[in-house]
């Protein structure tokens, strides 16, 4: 039975650097290469010693698929490729590999640069990585090599995000990478075909959770930022830079346009520029209304929302400001937040979660005195009276349970694996799922066998099928097995119905007969020719509409049966009937009532 | 959604139909008949090889065939037919047999045999589907022909078997279309049934199309469903057995196939509602249609748009589920942690009952309360639970818009799902499709009567009040007028957004009044407390008197009297100016400011009269001051012209002061003001002088007699809802008018010819009048026309100096023809609401180039308004322009409503000093096709095909009519700088 193998070396029952190996058919697929946000040594990539201790990887990876940009899914690439050591294809969406560089460029600049770590991959070693990297459409098949193809799904999620549908002969594996089945301002939702893979292999991040509608989360932040601005505040959106970031902007910058306002929109600059830039190029890629009217204007061309300048926290009058980064621990969005913080006009909006220890928790979670570093060079701390509104409105773009249902749904698996979620959590949704499919949530490192049973296909030669058709009459019910004769070779890996004369043909070997023959002793005082003629009288009495012959060399046919009389020497009354047939003939029970 | 599937099923039939008979006089037709068909056995003997042949078939197929020779033209085709060896050209002329077969008035039983015959010889499947194409063409043409019918069911069986798709396909259509309704298919041929491959029992055409629900080929599958619901269709009963296997195609591969199973399971659930069906795996049974229902909720997060878009259509139309099933399409079951959650919904309504506001902090605020058994959690077969929630979060609109549709159906039939839907409405104000919050608000609209709107909820209402599309602050204004809130709270947040509303957008004014009227009218004691506040008055000292020009002003008070009008103890709050500005208001806002009893007031009594039955009596007074006007039988009454005039007066005031009758009152204002106009250019002097005294006074009679005849077009073509009586009488004032003008010319003018000719015309006017009015002419005894009918034999036969006398001896003596009011009479109306004509800035342009100037202006009571309604532009030079605006310029926010937003391109040469020009828009009319249509509206285009045969009956007239205030606006066109 040929099996499909699956571990994880990250992702497996956890959240973060999300590499997940796939051997099947014969052939090995590293499917994300992504680092962990919370850890600093080892443990931030994943361990790639346990596909081999020394030396490269390409020998024994056929190819690396990365489902979307966020560093969980893409963070460790570069290590992998140019640090350990791979050559093989690298496979991504478009828009994945324009903006990839762009996220572990930063990436590595805060970690060598800030941090002052060495032994990390240099720009150059991104470079060299993104050359390696091969593009995917949409909905189109790759061939990787001659057995193994992929095929890309939209995923929803981020720009670029992509579900792929890998295939070796007619074993299949889907892997959905992060994926939403609600839409959003700015994306569409996940759709995959029905290709009825042999293993699924899913995110499971909201495995607990059935979200409620979208619409009036959205709601409750447009009235909020609205209030707050009707009253002269100014409101700080803390964000990550990319994926939610755009979304909001979009609905806030929809919000302004419909409702006339006039209160400037900033967002900080840096790196949301650029890729804001490839938002703009993507646009197929986008959801349905921004497709249809980007021709008259394109929706990430933003007319409300400015380029943030330091200076403009200090203001007069309402004002909104995205800032960088989203859990209000350092930079921009921190900066700004120390400036507004003590006025019970202004509003700070999280709009995702944010980790415990960072200004972000400390503030969600109701404190209201804050003790900070001063930025002087001499340490001092000083108190920061929080007197702002404090919002928290979770924008979160993971598939629930009910749309990991739904995609199970879409798809028709015949297994279930379920990577990307906290352990209890799985384990709940496993056991839903575990009702009607067989499901497995592996651990890092450990694998998890799924044994297939593939159909194999076969040629059948025309001539077969026409004789075949001749036969049958009406149309085949596809409900009705129906049995054929046929010779089937097997020959360089291809099998082959053929006719058994045509087998013969192309075996080069002689046909042979097969006939049985049967003596009946039968008591009768006739002569030889007599008794037989008696017999071919009898049968021919008998057996109504069926050839029968009485030939002249001393047998009686009877279709292609062949009856000869021979009496015995000793007992002239004893005569032995011989009856000789070939083994396809089916009238024996001819004889019998004969 | 039966509507729906019958359209569609009218759209498969309407092709190709030519309508050959008009082409060509009749004398004509008859030449070319045999050149037809003769030309084309000729061309078809010609052609060498196939290409050929394709191409003179091509080019027949072009042209049309008249009826006598089509017989002639499908032996010719058929005899080619037989000798043809290539496919294509045999496909072509099967397809060529069908169009014929569809020629108005050829009845194609004459070709059944051969079509069959042909059927039973081809070999190749992609001619043989066409010609089973064909004959459902020939079956459809012969409706009432059994034995026809049963032959071309049985061939369909026959060829039921095909290996090729289409084939199977169009055996299916045709079984779809043709299978007998009644009679069980076996029953009459079972002599012929052996032979003719029929042989499968007593089976009747059901089971013989349901057989291929589970074929093979997606598209025959999908061919076999359709044949089912046009069984349906034709009034044929569905039988419930199939129920099992149409519920397993809704998750077919192919979403063709799912998008019809959709379909065919709702026709189903219509038919068997109420019988019972098992749940799978549990030992439940419920009800079919709620079965249905969660089947289909399912179908709404299917993976292909058009068949979501098909489910939440067909969810709106499912109305006997049971409520239970119904509200679950709102739920999601929300779950967090393995335990229940509740909806954000939920915990508004909480924080709202609980009387404590939102604190906005929702950090860790879902943690869960109670513990949910995980076991009754069911995901995959979770039915309908959350489909709304789905459907209107669906990525494509169209979805959206289905769903929304849906939920406003379900609501209307169902008061207590109207209140749940309510949060989810509110939440697609906020849509980012325009499309979707309009139509989201129209329908809240609709069900507005079952709910009472939460605070927290209109808050989310009215924040849409500022949002800069016009159409939805409209749409949303409508929506208030038809709110209940429930507290003075509310009233008071809705007046506070309004009053916003309004100065943000002072163009909104008399849509904010208006909807302040309703809300104070339905809320008058929520209104009550808040009286002092809103008025500003205080116990003890004076507040300064509020100006009076204040939209805003104006609107509180519009809100306060409404309300008082139901609450007799609010004046006693009032200051004195509010008095005054209320005897202000209802005089000159008399539509917004209702009539109020007020204590030692002279108004009171004059008042409390109107306000009794208002509309009755205006209807009795109105009705009064006609029959008061009939009296008058002789036109030369003294005093008669008086009494018109008052009338007149009168009913133009009633037309003010009374809107629902506005229309009727100035109909007969404009009627009788006709009759006056007749009656002055009757008793000038000039009657009795010698012709050639009287030139002078010629003149007064002669404009008389063309400012009637303009009346009478704008009586004709500006009123809607008028019935050919009314229609008849304008007419006959016409008719009089022109015999006025005859008479006029036959004293002014010199020399018999050009009278002569004169005259013809009138007669031929008569004529067509009695033609057209035939039915009418009872009603108009004694009338002017009546007598002329009568004098007609002598009219016709008599010299012109003669007719004129005779007309003008009738003209004096006709009496006054009674006006008959229809039940509502409308006039088009139209106001210019952008450009204003206030502004003082020129628009500057370079001459030579345009420039765009947006208008913006509601149409009331206009019929057709994209091809009548123009715009006509008119510069100081007297140069004037007229514009038709395109179609899609027109939008129609309510019944017998429209809006016109549209741009005009102005261009002129250069002017020295800025200078204005005027706006305004014109009603085109043309009195032959109109006159005609009013008399059977049921075919206007038939008419206009019919009328060139039949003779002229007067040439049309043609013209426009200003139905607008012109609006001034500011130009500057510069020279152009070199």
């Amino acid at each position: 039975m040929p099996e499909i193998k699956v571990t994880p070396l990250g992702a497996g029952q956890d959240v973060g650097r999300s590499c997940i190996l796939v051997s099947i058919g014969g052939k090995n697929i590293m499917l994300d290469c992504g680092m962990h946000m919370g850890y600093n040594d080892d443990r931030r990539f994943p361990d790639f010693s346990y596909i081999t201790q020394n030396g490269r990887l390409t020998e024994f990876l056929d190819c690396v698929i990365i489902s979307h940009f966020h560093l969980d899914h893409c963070g460790a690439l570069p290590f992998m490729s140019e640090m350990v050591g791979y050559d093989g294809p690298i496979y991504m969406t478009h828009p994945t590999k324009a903006i990839c560089p762009i996220l572990l460029e930063d990436f590595r600049k805060i970690t060598v640069d800030k941090k002052g770590e060495t032994n990390f991959f240099t720009s150059q070693m991104i470079k060299d990585c993104m050359k390696k990297v091969v593009p995917l459409n949409l909905h189109q098949t790759v061939q990787v090599d001659d057995e193994l193809e992929i095929k890309a799904y939209y995923a929803g999620h981020v720009l670029g995000a992509a579900m792929v549908h890998i295939k070796v002969g007619l074993e299949s594996v889907v892997y959905t990478g992060d994926y939403n089945m609600t839409p959003d301002r700015h994306l569409g939702a996940a759709w995959i075909d029905k290709c009825r893979p042999d293993v699924l292999i899913s995110e499971s991040t909201y495995a607990t959770t059935i979200r409620d509608s979208k619409r009036c989360r959205e709601r409750d932040f447009l009235k909020k930022v609205h209030e707050s601005i009707e009253r002269g505040g100014k409101v700080l959106i803390p964000v990550f830079a990319l994926g939610r970031a755009q979304e909001l902007c979009i609905l806030l910058e929809t919000f302004w346009e419909r409702m006339n306002l006039k209160a400037p929109i900033y967002f900080s600059t840096g790196l949301t520029e650029k890729a804001n830039h490839y938002y703009k190029l993507f646009i197929t890629w986008t959801n349905q209304k921004i497709r249809k009217t980007f021709v008259q204007r394109n929706m990430f061309e933003f007319k409300h929302i400015k380029p943030f300048d330091r200076s403009y926290a200090d203001n007069p009058g309402p004002m909104v400001v995205f800032a960088t980064p989203g859990m209000l621990h350092a930079g921009q969005s921190l900066q700004i937040f120390k400036k507004w913080a003590g006025h019970e006009k202004n509003m700070v909006i999280m709009p995702g979660y944010c980790v415990q220890g960072t200004i972000g928790h400390k503030i969600l979670n109701g404190q209201r005195k804050l003790e900070m570093e001063g930025r002087a060079t001499v340490r001092i701390l000083f108190q920061l009276d929080v007197k702002l509104q404090v919002e928290y409105m979770s924008f979160s773009a993971h598939a629930d349970a009910k749309g990991i249902m739904q995609l199970i749904r879409m798809a028709e698996p015949r297994n279930m694996l379920l990577v990307h979620g906290e352990a209890v959590k799985m384990e709940f949704l496993k056991g839903k799922i575990e009702q009607e499919f067989n499901c497995h949530m592996p651990a890092n490192g450990e694998t998890v066998t799924v044994t297939t049973n593939p159909s194999v296909p076969v040629d059948i030669s025309l001539n077969l099928l026409k004789r075949e058709m001749a036969l049958g009459g009406t149309l085949p019910d596809p409900k009705k097995p129906r049995t054929m004769h046929g010779t089937l070779i097997m020959k360089e890996n291809s099998l082959k119905l053929v006719s058994s004369e045509q087998a013969l043909k192309e075996l080069g070997l002689n046909e042979h007969q097969l006939r049985f023959t049967c003596r009946v002793p039968l008591q009768d005082p006739h002569s030889d020719p007599d008794t037989l003629h008696g017999i071919y009288l009898h049968l021919k009495s008998v057996l109504k509409g069926y050839t029968i012959q009485h030939l002249p060399d001393g047998t009686v046919m009877v279709e292609s049966i062949v009856i000869k009389v021979s009496s015995s020497a000793e007992d002239p009354n004893t005569k032995v009937l011989l009856l000789s047939w070939s083994y396809q003939v089916k009238y024996f029970h001819l004889l019998k009532k004969g | 959604m039966a509507a729906h599937l019958k359209k569609r099923v009218y759209e498969e039939f309407s092709q190709v139909v030519q309508i050959p008979q008009e082409e060509a006089p009749a004398k004509k037709l008859r030449l070319s008949k045999p050149s037809k068909s003769a030309a084309l056995h000729i061309d078809l003997c010609k052609a060498t090889n196939s290409t050929d042949a394709l191409q003179y078939l091509l080019q027949f197929a072009r042209k049309p065939v008249e009826v006598e020779s089509v017989e002639g033209v499908i032996r010719i085709l058929l005899e080619h037919y037989y000798k043809e060896t290539d496919n294509s050209v045999r496909l072509k002329i099967a397809s060529l047999l069908g169009l014929l077969s569809k020629t108005q008035g050829f009845r194609p039983d004459c070709i059944v045999d051969d079509a069959i015959n042909t059927l039973n010889n081809e070999k190749s499947h992609q001619v043989l589907a066409q010609l089973l194409d064909t004959l459902l063409v020939i079956g459809t043409q012969l409706p009432e022909s059994p034995t026809v019918r049963q032959r071309l069911i049985e061939m369909a069986c026959k060829h039921l078997s095909d290996s090729y798709f289409g084939v199977r396909n169009k055996c299916l259509k045709l079984l779809g279309c043709l299978g007998t309704v009644d009679a069980p298919l076996t029953k009459d041929n079972e002599g012929l049934g052996t032979s003719l491959g029929l042989c499968r029992g007593v089976r009747d055409v059901q089971s013989i199309i349901s057989d291929y629900f589970g074929d093979q080929d997606p598209r025959v599958r999908t061919a076999a469903i359709k044949a089912m619901l046009q069984l349906h269709e034709r009034g044929m009963k569905i039988h419930e057995i199939i129920y099992n296997q149409a519920c397993r195609l809704l998750t077919d591969d192919y979403e063709q196939v799912r998008s019809a199973a959709v379909q065919m399971v709702w026709v189903l659930s219509q038919l068997y509602p109420e019988s019972i069906v098992p749940i799978p795996s549990s030992n439940e049974e419920i009800r079919l249609v709620d079965d249905v229902f969660g089947k289909i909720s399912h179908m709404v997060s299917d993976g292909s748009w058009m068949v979501r878009v098909q489910a939440a259509k067909t969810l709106g139309s499912i109305l006997q589920v049971s409520p239970h099933f119904l509200e679950q399409t709102l739920d999601k079951k929300l779950m967090s942690d393995l335990r229940r959650k509740r909806t954000a919904h939920e915990r508004a309504k909480e924080l709202f009952t609980s009387g404590e506001f939102s604190s906005g902090r929702k950090w860790a605020d879902d943690a869960p309360k109670e513990k949910l058994d995980t076991n009754t959690v069911y995901l995959i077969a979770s039915g309908a639970c959350g489909a709304f929630v789905h459907g209107l979060e669906d990525e494509m609109f169209e979805v959206r818009i289905a769903a929304v549709e849906a939920l406003s159906q379900l609501a209307r039939s169902s008061p207590s799902f109207a209140e749940k839907c309510l949060d989810f409405l509110v939440d697609m104000f906020n849509d980012e499709i325009e499309e979707v919050r309009l139509q989201s608000i129209h329908v809240l609209r609709e069900i507005s009567t079952h709910i009472t709107l939460r605070e927290d909820q209109l808050d989310t209402v009215l924040a849409v009040l500022e949002d800069s599309s016009r159409d939805i602050r409209e749409a949303l204004h409508e929506l208030i007028c038809y709110t209940n809130v429930s507290t003075k709270e509310c009233i008071q947040l809705a007046l506070l957004e309004l009053l916003k509303n309004l100065n943000k957008y002072p163009t909104d004014r008399n849509s904010v009044w208006k909807c302040l009227k309703f809300l104070g009218s339905r809320h008058p004691t929520l209104v009550l407390p808040l009286v002092p506040e809103l008025l500003s008055t205080h116990p003890y000292f004076d507040t300064p008197e509020p100006d009076m020009d204040d939209p805003a002003y104006i609107a509180v008070l519009v809100l306060v009297f409404n309300a008082a009008k139901s609450c007799p103890t609010m004046p006693a709050l009032f200051s004195d100016h509010t008095f005054r500005h209320y005897a202000y208001l209802r005089d000159s806002l008399s539509h917004l400011v209702p009539p109020l009893r007020l204590p030692g007031n002279g108004l009171d009594l004059v008042d409390s009269r109107c306000s009794s039955g208002s509309v009755e009596s205006a209807q009795l007074f109105l009705q009064q001051s006609l029959n008061r006007v009939s009296t008058i039988q002789n036109l030369e009454a003294p005093g008669a012209q008086d009494l018109l005039n008052f009338t007149i007066r009168d009913l133009r005031r009633l037309g003010e002061l009374q809107t629902e009758l506005a229309g009727a009152a100035d109909f007969c204002a404009t009627y009788l003001r006709c009759q006056l106009l007749l009656m002055k250019a009757l008793q000038e002097k000039l009657w009795n002088m010698a012709v050639p005294l009287c030139l002078k006074q010629n003149v007064t009679a002669t404009a008389a007699a063309q400012q009637i005849l303009e009346e009478t077009y704008k009586l004709e073509f500006l009123y809607s809802g008028l019935e050919s009586r009314q229609v008849a009488t304008i007419h006959h004032v016409r008719l009089q008018a022109k015999a006025l003008q005859l008479v006029l010319t036959a004293r002014t003018r010199q020399g018999l010819d050009p009278l002569i000719s004169s005259c013809e015309k009138f007669l031929q006017d008569i004529e067509s009048f009695q033609r057209l009015f035939l039915a009418e002419l009872p009603h108009l005894q004694d009338s002017f026309v009546d007598k002329l009918l009568e004098l007609m034999p002598r009219l016709s036969s008599c010299k012109p100096v003669e007719t004129v006398k005779i007309l003008q001896t009738t003209l004096r003596q006709s009496g006054l023809l009674q006006l008959r009011l229809p039940e509502q009479i409308h006039r088009a109306t139209a106001t210019i609401i952008e450009p204003t004509g206030e502004s003082d800035n020129p628009l500057k342009f370079t001459t030579g180039l345009v420039v765009a100037l947006d208008i913006d202006a509601t149409l009331e009571h206009v019929q057709d308004p994209q091809n009548i309604v123009k715009v006509q532009v008119l510069y100081p030079d007297g140069q004037s322009h007229m514009i038709h605006p395109k179609p899609g310029d027109f939008r129609k926010p309510g019944p017998n409503r429209h809006r016109l937003i549209t741009q005009v391109y102005l261009s002129h040469t250069a002017w020295t000093e800025p200078s204005q020009i005027e706006v305004r828009l014109l009603l085109a009319y043309s009195s032959s096709s109109t006159s005609l249509s009013s008399a059977s509206p049921a075919s206007k285009l038939g008419w206009s095909d019919s009328i060139d045969s039949l003779p002229q009956p007067e040439a049309a007239v043609e013209g426009t009519i200003p139905f607008s205030k012109p609006v001034k606006v500011y130009i500057m066109p510069k020279p152009a700088r070199r």
